[in-house]
């Protein structure tokens, strides 16, 4: 794994016994004890996942929100310093180039997280789009390490190591703050469905903050958690996974992320026209996401199938929630077959889809 | 490093056995293989009373990561089948060797599990 990226955190993992895989060219941690523990141990206490490998794009200039407003489906001009959204950024055809943060530090200068598997198509995409905008697009993920803290807990374990008072960073807001002596950007986001924060801060810092985050948690029961982890709670929370239930040919309104497009926001974006049809007409295929009732996981790319057995579709994302103790997943589903009854084949043996509006679980994060 | 139990017999394919004194022969997957697959999540087995030939495919195991057939290292009958598994199974990567036992076979034919590989010879399969 020579030629792979590694985090500042690589050797950290290493030695708590991680197990590290290619992850979108990082070498990263997939679990550290088992991926159905720490799942658990983030819904009922806290994890720590370091996710250093996410890309950071500072978009900065007098036009940078008028610029980012025209790239991104969702409203930026409802930003205020200290505010962050979540929005897809969208090819003129409706389909996804990224799903992103969006960070407002000041009228001028915003902090997009991207998707480590998108860094650099992103930065070309924006870069490309630049004209007529006074505004410059910088890369700079190699200047960020990136510790996300989840669970009901860690609020508490955090706010053991800062003064900050973190009762007044809402969700979805962002605070300076320093957290063990160790100068982070303190933003109460997450990509699992509980509380908590993620802690953006100099790749130096990496190891002193998660050891001191480690030795503040571990009395409170978390635990390191892995990207297996991550990848599981996500899905039972009913997030969308780019390259999963988004991508180039699966716009944000067929992945049921439609309250992310303002489509009447007071500015054209790319992809509004093909957008605001999909809307008029109808998406021609959706995301469903499905239990079983059965601990067999039904793995993407799995066909899905109508009653009477032809293809309508086919599964997305599969794992087993280790909550429900049942297979979960999503699907992208002919529109037509979306009210009809589902199945997928299984080694043989068929199982019925049963449709969720996600979340799968009862979910405790504070509210937007 | 996985552990290797020396009075076991092992096939290339990840299985060990255990020539009980009864004649008949345990089966379940090794410590490295229920390392390697991570967190198991379905165990699927034969009826008791199938009837195996060797290298068959006996059953399923999955885990969080992918679903690995199971293969029959010797003909046999089934004559036991671990019913625990099939709400408990992540018991396998807790007590590969133990608990986690997977079926019994009647041997079609009694010395078949000495021509399997010995814990000596497995650990240079595995390491």
């Amino acid at each position: 794994m020579s030629d792979l990226k590694r985090t500042p955190l690589r050797d950290f993992h290493a030695a708590h016994g991680a197990r590290l895989v290619d992850f979108a060219g990082w070498e990263m941690p997939v679990q550290y004890r088992s991926i159905l523990e720490e799942h658990k141990a983030v819904r009922r206490t806290a994890g720590l996942f370091d996710v250093s490998h996410m890309g950071e794009v500072n978009v900065r200039g007098p036009d940078a929100g008028r610029f980012l407003n025209h790239l991104v489906t969702n409203d930026v001009a409802k930003l205020f310093p200290g505010r962050i959204v979540y929005s897809p950024m969208c090819y003129p055809t409706g389909g996804v180039v990224d799903d992103l943060l969006i960070y407002m530090c000041a009228v001028d200068d915003y902090l997009v997280v991207v998707n480590a598997s998108n860094i650099e198509k992103d930065v070309t995409w924006m870069r490309e789009h630049t004209s007529g905008f006074n505004v410059i697009v910088t890369d700079r993920s190699d200047e960020y390490a990136l510790l996300a803290i989840q669970g009901p807990r860690a609020a508490e374990i955090v706010q053991s190591l800062t003064g900050a008072k973190l009762g007044l960073v809402k969700y979805y807001h962002f605070t300076e703050a320093t957290v063990a002596g160790v100068n982070c950007l303190v933003s109460r986001t997450g990509y699992t469905g509980e509380d908590g924060f993620e802690l953006y801060h100099a790749p130096g810092d990496a190891v002193a903050l998660a050891t001191a985050l480690l030795e503040a948690g571990t009395p409170r029961g978390l635990e390191l958690a892995g990207l297996g982890s991550r990848d599981s709670l996500r899905l039972e929370a009913g997030y969308p996974l780019y390259g999963h239930e988004i991508t180039a040919n699966i716009s944000p309104l067929a992945a049921g992320l439609g309250w992310t497009v303002k489509l009447e926001k007071g500015a054209d974006f790319i992809g509004r026209a093909a957008l605001l049809a999909e809307k008029q007409e109808g998406s021609p295929q959706q995301i469903v996401f499905f239990k079983t009732g059965d601990r067999r996981i039904i793995r993407a790319d799995s066909s899905v199938l109508a009653a009477d057995g032809t293809p309508v579709g086919r599964v997305v994302s599969g794992t087993l929630s280790p909550i429900l103790n049942e297979a979960i997943g999503s699907a992208l589903v002919a529109a037509t077959a979306v009210s009809q009854p589902l199945a997928a084949d299984v080694r043989g043996t068929k199982l019925n889809l049963q449709l969720v509006n996600p979340p799968f679980v009862e979910l405790k994060k504070t509210s937007a | 490093m996985s552990t290797i139990p020396a009075e076991l017999h092992y096939a290339k394919s990840h299985e060990w056995l255990k020539l009980e004194s009864d004649g008949t022969v345990t089966i379940g997957i090794s410590d490295y293989a229920q390392n390697s697959l991570g967190d198991i999540t379905y165990v699927q087995v034969p009826k008791v009373g199938a009837s195996l030939k060797a290298g068959e495919t006996f059953g399923v195991v999955e885990s969080v990561k992918a679903a690995s057939d199971l293969y029959a290292p010797i003909a046999g009958t089934v004559v036991a089948v671990n019913g625990a598994l099939e709400s408990a199974p992540e018991t396998v990567n807790r007590s590969p060797y133990g608990e986690g036992w997977m079926l019994c076979l009647q041997p079609a034919e009694a010395g078949a599990v000495s021509e399997l590989l010995d814990a000596g010879a497995y650990e240079k399969l595995v390491s």
